[in-house]
This record gives C-alpha cells, structure tokens and sequence, in this order.
C-alpha cells in the first residue's frame, strides 16, 4: 500500500507540469498587456525605456521556457506570482478563499450522498413502483438543471419573495443552505442513479439471496450485506463528480456572491488580473487530483478485492 | 432425403431492414426515449422555423416604451425584456443558437474523437501513449473549468464556444472508442479481415466503425446536451455568446438584475435550458437502452 501511494504521487508529477505549463501558456496567449495593468491601469503609455528596464528586472525579455522554468520554480516554493488588483501575492489571495469553497463544497456531498443514496436505495427495493420512477424523474431533472438557474430560483423565493433566507452573501448558516442545495441537489441527481443501478444488480446476486434464505429481516439483507457492495461504484463516480462539483462551485458562488476561489476565478478573468486567474486554476486542478486519488485509495480500503502492490 | 419438391424451412433473413424495425420497435415502447424525440424535434422545429412564427425580430426590434411587460401583453406572448425586446422572438432565436452549439461541438468532438480513439486504440504503442497522455491531460482539468480557461484566453463569441467545448468534448468520445476497438480488435472477424489481407484503412472503417458506432450515437446525444449546457453557463458567466445576440445564458444573466421586478426574464430561459436538456438527456438513455444493451440496468 505505500509502495502503490508513492507510486501514485509520483505519478501526479508529470499530471501537475502539464498542469502548470498549460496554465502557463493560457496566460501567455491572453490578449493584453499585462505589464501595462500593473503600472498603471488607467492609461498613460510607458516610455519604451522603463518598459525595458522592468521587464529585465522581473526576467520578462527572457526565452519563454526560460520564464517556465522561472515561473514553475517559484510556484514550488509557494509563490504563484503577484496579483496588482489586489497589491498581494497570488497565494495568499487564493488560500484565504479555500475555507468558504471547501465548506460549499462538503455540504454540497454530504447533501447529494444523503439525498443520492437513499433515494437511490429507495428505488432499487421497490424496482419499478411509484417511487421508483419518481426518484428517478427528479433524479434527471436534477441533471438537467442549470445550477445558476436553480440558485436564481431558490433566491427569488426563499429570499426574496417569503424572505426566510438571507438572499445572498456570507457568515452564517443561513447563508450556505441555498448555495448548498443548489450545488448538491444536482450531483444527487447523478448519484441516485447510480445507486440504483448497481444496488439492482447486487439484489441479484446469490449471496443476497442466501441471505434472504437464512432468514435474515429485509433490513438487515438491503442494508447490511447489499448497501455495502453496492456502494463500491458510488464511491469511484465521487471522483468524478468533484470535477463538476468544483465547476459548479464556480457558477454557485458567482450567483449567490459565496466569497470563495470560484468567485475569485471569474472575477480575475473578468478583471484580467491574470496571476491570481492561474493561481485559481492550478490550485482547482491540485484539490481534483488530489481528491481523486483520494477516492482511488478509499476505493481499496472498501473493496477488499483490490489489493494494490 | 430432401427433394426438390420438400419445403424449405423460412430462415428470417437478418437485413438491416429487419434490425432497423427491431431497433424502432424496441423504441416505440421505451416511453423516456420517445418523450424525449419528441421534446428534441419541437425544439428543432421551433427554431427552424423562428422566422416564421413571430412578428418582432429578435435584436433590432425594440420600443422602449413598451419595456418588461409581463407574459400575455397583447402581441407580446412572452412579454418584453428591458428594452422592450419582444422575448417569445429571443427565445425562438435563442433555440437556433442551442441546437448549432449542440450540434457543431459534437460533429468537432465525434470526428476528432473517433479518428483518434480509433488510432490510438488500433495502433496501440507510443501513438497509443501519447494520445491516452493528452485526453488524461484535459481529464486532470474539470471539464467546465477548462472551457472557462480556454474562453478567457479566446476571448468570448459563438465561434470560440465551438473551439473550446470542441477541444474538451473530443476526449471522452476518444476513450470511449479506444476501449470498444481495443476489446473488438481481438474478435475473430477482424483477425480474419487482417489475415486475410484487407487494407489497414479498410479495417479500421468497415469493421472497426460500424461496431463503434451505437456507443458513439448514445455519447453523441448526451454530449450535445451537455454542450447546451455549458453554452449556457459560459454565457451565463459573461464567458460566451454576447448580448444583444438571444443566447438563452446570456438572457438570464441580464434578467437577473430584475429578478424583483421582473421575474419571467429568468424564469423563462431557465425552462428553456432545462427542457432542451431534459429532452436531449432522455432521447439519448434510451437510445443506450436500445443500441447498448451491456449498459441497461
């Protein structure tokens, strides 16, 4: 298991260069100029000469994979450059926004797991009833809602028009249960079908119905043996569904103004503040490959079947 | 023995006709799919046909004496937006813009993407490698975070949409061809076709293809719901198709700032998005129910 773990991080290397070149490149290729945003926003071209010196002194007239090497040996020491919208370094900028995304994002898995699963659960036991095939309506509708929409919706009603909700903005509890049912009702959408589609094909199995046999109530049977083995799959598309939790994060945050890194995203590439737009980007990239590997090693620690060596 | 004169027993002949009325017939009962054709076709048909079912152009007609009018206002079916913008005829227009991102993105991503699941999974070796290298590349990236990177280095505009939602879309159709020619490049039909001398080229499109392409249809057809999608989002985010153009995202941004007073301007896009999607997501379910049988519950 360590020898697998070391393997799989050193694995993320050459992921994390791609990474970092990518978003590297991205900014080179963005219209603009940078350099004059910094000095001096408003206006007012620069003399050619302080121009030169500048962009010397910060290694800008440099070969660009030069300025890679630069730019990728100054991230490892924790450093993503400078932002001069907010006259800070990138990172600090970044990190200080992590706690209200990560906090979005929890609640927003454990409310699609609690909603996902059972209803997923609920569906596969009475297969083909009522019930079944309204979870699973609201299971595709749930997929095929825009996540801002239903933000925008759930604003207009809970805080707007019956006012039991703060409309927007950040601090209390109050303030994430609409962005968290916003992101999370979406991915329970795509977790409750799943759930049901593989607790089916375990409630066929033979050791199910030896279960049965030996007598055991119904409740022990579904959620005991079943619920265990059926949740192996579940558990490997929580990889994926980072991915577009940590998107929908983007578009949440941006709706219910959530003063997270998402938010930040869209208004560095709105406000062209280019350093603290990379530094979002390679830092969202980090937490999903992270956390997919995360899920892999949950994945063996359940699944008794994989063993890695 | 069997003489001339003994009847032959009726062996059903197994044509393409035969399997196409048994593919439509497995259709006609699958409820979510036809629901969802359904949805999919008035939708086409709505914005075929925008030009003919409404008076008031989408972006040049306007009366700013006549603005957020509610639903149901005289010739206004849908009311007017906040210039006085005849909203029934931005929607219908909004439709086109959909279904053409909808559709191009997937014609970029299933043409890149089976030429080069087919490559990589036929060739295997470094050709193999690489590919599977550059689609893990744009997996390591959250898909819509990586269309909002490429469309804040492209610059907004329905063409760049195309180009970033193309360049994403492409992998997943890819890996899902690679995985299908890798399993079937081992059937006894192919070997036989290669021994038997048949042109590389030939193999890959006459055997290899035609196996590939139910699983290709179903991803399609997802995936164009998926493209709407992030149409909608980017735009949504100020990231794509721009205003006055009726991009349904774009509308419901703007209406957002009127939410109190006027709230169909983000009511009725938003329906529009999800119907759209809803229609397109249940079409191609049961188009994996009938053309993918491996895949059914």
């Amino acid at each position: 298991m360590a020898r697998y773990l070391v393997r799989r991080l050193l694995a993320l290397v050459p992921v994390l260069l791609g990474i970092t070149l990518v978003t590297f490149l991205l900014v080179q290729v963005i219209p603009g100029d940078p350099l004059q945003m910094y000095l001096d926003p408003k206006g007012q071209e620069l003399d050619a000469q302080t121009r030169a010196a500048i962009m010397a002194k910060w290694g800008l007239d440099r070969p660009i994979h030069l300025q890679y090497l630069r730019f990728l040996g100054n991230a490892v020491r924790g450093d993503l450059g400078y932002s001069y919208r907010f006259n800070r370094p990138v990172t600090i900028t970044v990190f200080e926004r992590i706690p209200a995304t990560a906090m979005l994002a929890f609640s927003a898995v454990g409310l699609a797991m609690i909603i996902g699963i059972s209803l997923g659960v609920m569906s596969a036991v009475r297969h083909r009833s009522w019930l079944d095939s309204s979870s699973m309506v609201f299971a595709l509708a749930g997929v095929s809602t825009p996540i801002f929409w239903l933000g925008l919706m759930m604003m207009y009603l809970f805080g707007v028009v019956w006012k039991v909700l703060p409309p927007s903005g950040y601090g209390t509890w109050r303030h994430l249960v609409m962005p968290a049912v916003a992101l999370g009702l979406s991915s329970s959408g795509v977790l409750a079908r799943l759930t049901r589609s593989s607790m089916l094909n375990v409630i066929r199995t033979e050791y199910v119905t030896t279960a049965r046999a030996k007598g055991l109530s119904e409740r022990v049977v579904i959620y005991r043996h079943a619920l265990k083995n059926a949740l192996i799959p579940v558990v490997t598309i929580l990889g994926v569904q980072t991915g577009a939790l940590l998107a929908g994060a983007v578009v949440t945050e941006t709706v219910f103004a959530w003063p997270g890194v998402g938010r930040l995203l869209v208004e560095s590439i709105m406000q062209r503040d280019l350093p603290v737009m990379q530094g979002c980007v390679i830092i969202i990239a980090i937490v999903f490959m992270l956390s997919n590997l995360m899920v892999d090693l949950v994945y063996a620690v359940i699944d008794p079947r994989i063993r890695y060596s | 023995m069997a003489g001339a004169d003994t009847p032959q027993p009726e062996v059903p002949e197994y044509t393409r006709r035969h399997r196409m009325a048994a593919a439509w017939k497995q259709f006609r009962r699958n409820h979510n799919a036809v629901i969802g054709a359904c949805i999919t076709l008035t939708l086409a048909l709505l914005a075929i046909l925008a030009p003919q079912l409404t008076r008031f152009h989408p972006t040049t007609f306007f009366d700013l004496s006549k603005t957020l009018l509610p639903p149901g206002s005289g010739p206004h079916i849908l009311g007017t937006d906040t210039i006085g913008r005849d909203l029934w005829s931005r929607m219908l227009f909004g439709a086109r813009i959909s279904l053409t991102v909808g559709l191009v993105v997937q014609g970029i991503s299933i043409t890149i993407g089976t030429a080069a699941g087919l490559t990589a999974g036929y060739f295997g070796g470094w050709i193999d490698d690489f590919l599977g290298g550059v689609i893990n590349m744009i997996y390591a990236f959250p898909s819509l975070l990586f269309a909002i990177a490429v469309m804040s280095v492209l610059g907004p505009g329905l063409y760049n949409i195309f180009l970033a939602l193309g360049f994403i879309g492409w992998a997943t159709v890819a890996r899902l061809v690679r995985g299908e020619v890798l399993s079937l490049k081992t059937r006894e039909f192919v070997e036989a076709a290669r021994a038997s001398g048949t042109p590389t080229l030939r193999v890959m499109f006459r055997h290899l293809l035609p196996n590939c392409l139910g699983p290709i249809v179903v991803v399609g057809t997802l995936g164009v719901a998926n493209a709407i999608m992030s149409e909608a989002t980017l735009s949504f985010l100020g990231l794509g198709v721009q205003p006055p153009a009726p991009s349904w995202g774009s509308m419901l941004s703007r209406g957002r700032e009127y939410i109190w007073i006027a709230p169909w301007l983000t009511i009725i896009p938003g329906v529009a998005i999800f119907v759209a999607v809803l229609g397109l997501n249940l079409f191609g379910d049961g188009l994996r129910d009938i053309l993918d049988p491996r895949l059914k519950e």
